[in-house]
């Protein structure tokens, strides 16, 4: 079973890699650009078979490690 | 005061640590491999500053999941001495000795040049031989300096005095209020950005981190 662990920097937390894509972006005529932010995609391959004790394992790693929560948001989605 | 320098792989400034610790203290620090859980005899563990495990996933969170960091926590709750400088004090962040935490720099750029620091409070083990208020020239080098922390936590740093060091020339990494270094609440345990252990001996073309030392050589 994969868990898509998405990790983003707080709503609040200065984000200048986002700020670079976005100027980059409108740089090269993609005028509509407005706020970027950037973040991080983790895939987890896990060995389990039920949805919510995978859902709950990839949750405890975010907490754990995958996302610093001082900065940090994350959301975990379990493909099928 | 027995000192012990941490290694990861990827840390590349421990040789300019052992030489600050051998002049001021007069002692050969021990390096300690991050495998080691044994730091029985050490007074002071410092964490050297480079790219430990290459900064995957965030700088320092690998090195914080580290077997000798459970043994440095031990060392802190017991109320021993903890100095991170650069990347060390991005793993004492991450460990949560240090609240707070380290961004890109504002500006994206990795910055190598010197800083000038201004000293919070001289009554601690790290800045007895510096004057409240004195101002120093440190050398830095990093990527993700950036200091933050909410509003709360930054207020109660400050209201508490836990405060070690401010950017004073120009906050260049963008840290919350120009904060470059932070204290535990005991005081024992400090994190900076910026790095006291270049400027040593004259043949570095200065002396300015050497009070630091001679500060904790004196405790």
């Amino acid at each position: 079973m994969k868990a898509i662990v998405t990790v983003m920097l707080k709503a609040g937390v200065l984000d200048p890699q986002g700020k670079a894509i976005g100027h980059a972006l409108n740089n090269l005529g993609f005028a509509q650009v407005g706020e970027v932010r950037a973040g991080k995609i983790i895939e987890l391959e896990l060995a389990e078979t039920d949805p919510a004790a995978a859902k709950a394992a990839a949750e405890e790693m975010a907490k754990k490690l995958l996302a610093n929560m001082v900065i940090e948001s994350f959301k975990v989605e379990i493909a099928a | 005061m027995r000192a012990g320098i941490l290694l990861f792989p990827g840390i590349n400034r421990e040789r300019d640590m052992v030489l600050a610790v051998r002049q001021s203290f007069g002692t050969e620090p021990r390096i300690v491999w991050h495998k080691e859980t044994d730091l029985t005899g050490l007074d002071l563990v410092i964490i050297p500053g480079g790219f430990s495990f290459g900064d995957y996933l965030r700088c320092g969170a690998m090195a914080a999941q580290s077997p000798v960091m459970r043994a440095v926590r031990d060392h802190a709750a017991r109320g021993g001495y903890v100095l991170g400088v650069c990347n060390g004090f991005q793993i004492l962040t991450e460990t949560g000795l240090l609240p707070g935490a380290l961004l890109r720099n504002a500006g994206l750029r990795f910055l190598s040049m010197d800083t000038m620091l201004k000293v919070e409070r001289n009554d601690t083990v790290f800045t007895a031989k510096y004057a409240k208020g004195e101002v120093f020239r440190a050398p830095m080098a990093h990527g993700d300096g950036n200091y933050t922390a909410d509003e709360a936590t930054l207020d109660r740093l400050e209201g508490e005095g836990l405060v070690a060091f401010r950017y004073h020339d120009e906050n260049r990494n963008g840290s919350a209020r120009a904060i470059a270094g932070v204290y535990s609440p005991n005081l024992r345990v400090l994190g900076l950005m910026p790095h006291p252990e270049d400027l040593v001996d004259p043949l570095m073309g200065g002396t300015d981190g050497k009070p630091l030392f001679d500060s904790l050589a004196a405790a």
